[in-house]
Formats: structure tokens, sequence, C-alpha cells
């Protein structure tokens, strides 16, 4: 009676040891994986916090290098938008608005119809159709700048609005159409039919169906255009001039009052007004972006 | 997964111009896809002439002028030349790295032309192609990984991975530059005193570290996207057949997510075989930091012709490494695109 007491006792005391050890190693794995998380979070933040706190520092104190805001100021928001060292950034700001609209509202108009060919028909070269427009996404900017360099040159085009949004839109229309491809697949396409089969006709199916149901796919998607466009410097860095150049333009060749000194503060500055209303878009929109954006890898 | 139904299927023959031969419902569905082939050249037809303007009629004049002379001061007479055709002599001056003689024929490009930089800004271009494809694939897993966990915590984590996505490279540039200064924060951390900017490696490592930092996320979020596809249940059958954690990452993690991690690792390596604007504004090309798209935009001043060649050269570089990838590593694109990978999810 006793050996088997004894050995019941033994038996609850191993399960109770096992089970230690296994809530022990779940403790110590997820306090790595906090752990992790804060490396992540620390690696992927504090460079763009430096870049606000920069931006909010006095320019006297521009190498100060104390974790928390110190010499508070506003003065360079206002160097960023001063035009007396050759700086156009307020109208650069307006310039990559108006660029960044012309080409997402261009590209999502004709993109529409194209990835709604690939996601719903069924049609001879699909296949050749995409690779196309995949290739196209990924072709290299330089093989273009050159031809249009001379041909813009030669029909007076440099430095126009036409010559920074026509080959931003080779960019940002590929990405536009895989990404919305991918979006209409994954649709319910069957309510159209039941919306037929209820007695709509096709165009009021697809006005009062499909459009609310495709709304968010195309908002996630503009959005992802407009940032393509708006981050674009290539291209524009050959072909735009102080009238027409985007913001990266203007942060690129950001001058400041001394010719060999760079005027880190207000570029910061810049740099965080160019940044802060993406960054607000993003975070609202994420789990859409977060889609949008892996779409064409995965599914 | 949306179930489609009829022709929509996407096990229908999707690229099937063969017609299917069984019995009376043949004919329809030949009708069908007919109809839909007439409304898809429709529908296709804007992006098809969109792309056509931007993308290959420049391609086009770019071979085209690639094999033009450059007007200019001729060496040899000192007179003003209009150009004409050259041959491959655009293609030699870069490959061969021979330039026009005063005295007629060629002779290697004297240091410091941009003639004697292709095999240097070629290397250069391809260190920080793998190097940084390298760190962002192994950087990026793990971010996938961690971000894959259920923890409390895990949405912020998330979210913070999009701000260095959502900061335009020029910013990003400039917001290292700044970090990288002599008497910048970066310096002052790590107690070194560094010029960063100043010599070939730690220039280097500075655009390399900057375009880590701008650019892991979006390999991250592509990773975590091909994690989250792979069931549970795979997990815990193999957790019961006692698979150790090591053994499940290499049986299941790796083989089931491979094709996302391909696809990924492609995009990744094609945008960074053309990267320009970091390197650009970061170093401005200097201390041997100077990549094949910075030295076409220095050609192009000096002369389009041979700018033309030197981008289809690039160009075609950049074809061949996709080929590379799609032929032999089976990162395929397209199939991924089209969905015919649904079924195995």
């Amino acid at each position: 009676m006793t050996a088997a007491t004894s050995a019941a006792t033994e038996l609850r005391a191993e399960q109770d040891r096992g089970r230690k050890v296994a809530q022990n190693r779940e403790k110590w794995a997820s306090g790595r994986t906090y752990i992790s998380a804060v490396v992540i979070l620390f690696w992927c933040l504090a460079p763009a916090y430096w870049m606000v706190v920069t931006a909010f520092r006095d320019v006297g104190y521009t190498y100060d290098t104390s974790i928390l805001p110190t010499h508070v100021t506003l003065d360079n928001f206002k160097t960023a938008f001063d035009t007396s060292f050759g700086n156009h950034f307020g109208q650069a700001l307006l310039n990559s608005l108006f660029i960044g609209t012309v080409v997402t509202v261009v590209s999502l108009i004709i993109g529409v119809f194209a990835a709604y060919a690939l996601a719903r028909l069924n049609f001879k070269f699909k296949y050749l159709v995409l690779g196309f427009i995949l290739g196209a996404s990924m072709f290299p900017g330089v093989a273009l700048i050159t031809p249009l360099f001379q041909l813009f040159t030669n029909i007076g085009w440099m430095g126009t609005y036409q010559a920074l949004i026509i080959p931003n839109i080779s960019f940002v229309l590929p990405l536009t159409v895989y990404t919305m491809t991918s979006f209409f697949r994954e649709m319910p396409w069957e309510l159209e039919e039941s919306a037929r089969v209820d007695g709509c006709t096709q165009g009021q199916a697809f006005r009062k169906v499909i459009m609310p149901l495709a709304a968010p796919a195309i908002f996630t998607t503009a959005i992802l255009a407009f940032i393509s466009s708006w981050n674009e410097f290539l291209i524009a860095s050959q072909l735009s001039s102080d009238a027409t150049q985007p913001v990266t333009v203007a942060i690129a060749s950001f001058a400041g009052a001394q010719p060999n000194q760079i005027p880190y503060t207000a570029i910061m500055a810049a740099g965080t007004i160019v940044t802060i209303p993406l960054v607000i878009l993003v975070l609202v929109f994420q789990r859409k972006i977060v889609a949008g954006l892996t779409a064409g890898a995965v599914k | 997964m949306a179930t489609e139904v009829g022709p929509t299927s996407v096990k229908a023959p999707a690229s099937g111009g063969a017609p299917i031969h069984h019995a009376p419902k043949g004919v329809g569905e030949d009708n069908r896809i007919a109809t839909q082939g007439r409304w898809a050249a429709w529908l296709l037809a804007p992006t098809i002439i969109a792309l056509s303007v931007v993308i290959v009629y420049p391609i086009i004049t770019a071979i085209v002028m690639s094999f033009q002379k450059d007007a200019g001061l001729d060496p040899a007479t000192g007179l003003f030349v209009e150009g004409g055709p050259a041959g491959f002599s655009n293609y030699i001056n870069w490959i061969f790295q021979q330039c026009p003689a005063p005295s007629g024929g060629t002779v290697d490009c004297p240091p410091g032309t941009l003639g004697a930089q292709f095999w240097s800004a070629t290397g250069t271009t391809f260190f920080f192609t793998i190097v940084t494809v390298a760190l962002e694939t192994v950087l990026g897993f793990w971010m996938a990984v961690i971000m894959a966990r259920a923890f409390r915590g895990r949405s912020l984590v998330r979210a913070a991975v999009l701000v260095p996505w959502a900061i335009p490279t020029a910013v990003t540039a400039k917001l290292w530059l700044f970090i990288f200064a002599f008497e910048g924060i970066g310096n002052k951390l790590f107690n070194t005193s560094i010029l960063w900017t100043g010599s070939e490696w730690p220039a280097r490592w500075a655009v390399i570290i900057a375009d880590v930092w701008k650019t892991t996320p979006f390999m991250a979020l592509l990773i975590l996207a091909g994690l989250q596809m792979i069931p549970a249940e795979v997990y815990e059958a193999a957790k019961v057949d006692g698979a150790t954690a090591w053994q499940r990452f290499r049986m299941i993690t790796l083989p089931l997510v491979k094709p996302a991690l391909m696809v990924a690792i492609l995009f990744r390596t094609l945008d960074a075989l053309r990267m320009f604007d970091l390197p650009y504004i970061l170093t401005g090309g200097a201390n041997n930091t100077t990549t094949l798209s910075i030295l076409v935009i220095n050609q192009i001043r000096q002369g389009f012709n041979a700018a033309a060649a030197l981008s289809t050269i690039t160009f075609i570089i950049i074809f061949l490494v996709a080929f590379i990838f799609v032929r032999f590593l089976g990162a395929n694109v397209v199939e991924q695109q089209t969905g015919a990978g649904k079924g195995k999810k």
C-alpha cells in the first residue's frame, strides 16, 4: 500500500514538476517575445523619433544629443518654408499633391478596368498580360530616363508637370492593376448574380452591390498609389524645374544660409511635414494597407 | 477564398485558347470565352496602351539611341561632329572601358572618367543588393515570426513597422545623413568618431543600414502574410509527433513559406539592383557608392547615347537576374498572382 501511495505521490510530483517546467518555458518564451518586440519597436521608431525631436530643436543646438526634446522651438518650420535661400518647399508640397493626385486618379481609372478583366474574365493571353504588367512594375527607372530626357528636351517639356506625371504613371499603374486584381479576386461576386436574379439590371447590380463592396479596395489602392507617387525621386530629380519640383527633390537639395553647412533642423522639419500625413494615413488604414501591400505576393 | 463559379473558376483553363471537346456544352463554353475575350480586350486596352507609351516606346528609343554616336567635339580633329551610327562603340565604351583617343582609335578610359567606372559601379550595385537583401531577409523573417505570435501589443508592433516604410526615401536619406553626421547621434551612441560619409566602407555601411531600416518592414510583412497562411493544425500535429522547434521550423515553416519568401526576395532584389535615391542623396555616389543607376544619371548630361547604352545594359542585367529567379529558383510570380497556388493554401 505504501509503495502504491509513494508511487502516486511521486507521479504527482513529477507531473507538477513537468507543469512547472512547461510554465516556466512558456513564461520564458513570452518574455523573449516581448524583448524582441521592444527591439523591433526601437529599431523602427527611434530614427523617426529623432527626426521629429530634431525638427523641434533650436538650430543652435542641432547636434544636441539628449534623447528628450530640448530647446523646443517652431522656428525650423518657418525656415523650411522660407524661400530666401533658394528653397521652394511650400511650392514643392503643392506640386507633390498635384502630381500625386493626378497620377493616382489616372492610374485608378485606367487600372480598374484592367483589374476587373484580369480578376473576372477568362481569355487568351491572360498570363502574358499579367506577366507584362508585373514586368512593368519591376522595370528600372533609369532605363526610361535617358530617352525621356532627350524626348522632353526636344519637344520643350523639360520642367513641366506633364513631364513628371507621365513617367510616374508608368510606375504607379502596374502597382494599381495588380493590387486591385488581387482585391477583386477576393470579392463575393456571387452577390452580383443574386442581385440579377432578384431583378436588378446589370448596371444596377454593379452600382448598388459591387461598387460599395469594391470601394474599400479602390480606396486602399489609391493610398498605395499616392504614396508611391509621393516618394518618386529619380525622374523628378532630372526632369523637374524649381517651379515644378516635388517635395522629395526639394528636400534632397535643401540649402541653408551657409553653403557648406547642411541646415539639418530645417530639413528634419520639412521631413516631418512630408511624413506625418503619410504616417497617420498608414496607421489609420493599417490593416487595409498591409493587405494591399502583400496582395501581389501571396494568396 | 471566394468560391467562384462557372467560367471564372481558377481551375478553368485560364489561358485556354484550346476549345473544350466535350459534347454540346463545349460550343457554349467557346462562345462564352470568345465574348469574355472581347470584353477583356476592351477593358485591358487603356492599360496596355498607356504602358506601351510610357515604357515600351522609351525602351525601343533607348536601344536605338544606344547605337548612335553622341554629337560633340571630335577629340581627334577638334571639330564638332553630328553623331551618326556608332555600332557597338557605346557598349564597348562601358564594358571594355575604352574611350575614344585623340589620335583616333580607342584607349583605356582614364581613371576618374565615367567610362572607367562601369565595373566598379556594377560591383557596388551587386554588393549592395546581396548584402541588403540578405540582411533584410534574415531580419524580416525574424520580425515576421515575432509578429505572427499572439501577445499583447502585437498590433502596436505591426503598426510600428509601417513607419519606416511610409517615410519617403529622400527623407530617409537625409535623416540617416544626420544620424551619421560626425557630431551626430550615431557616433555618440556607439561612442565612435567615424567620418561615415568620408571613406569607402563607412559610406557603404551607412547606405546599407539606411536601406535595411527602410525596407525590412516590407519584407517582414510579405513573409508574415506567408506565415499566416500556414494552418495551425499542422504545427500541432507535428508537436504531437514530437518534432522539436527547430524541426518544425525547418520541415514546416520554411517549405510552406517558401513561395511567399521567394517572391519577396525577388521583389527586393530587383528593387535593390536599381537603387538610386539613397546613395545619391546620402553619399552623392562618392567613395565607391556609385550604383549603376547613379552612373546613368551622371552620364546623361555628358551624352544621351552613351547613357542609353548604359541604361540598356542595366536593364539587361536586371532582366537576367529576374529570369534566373523565376526559371531556376522557382519564384513563380505570375502563378502566385493568378491564384493558381490558391488550391494549396
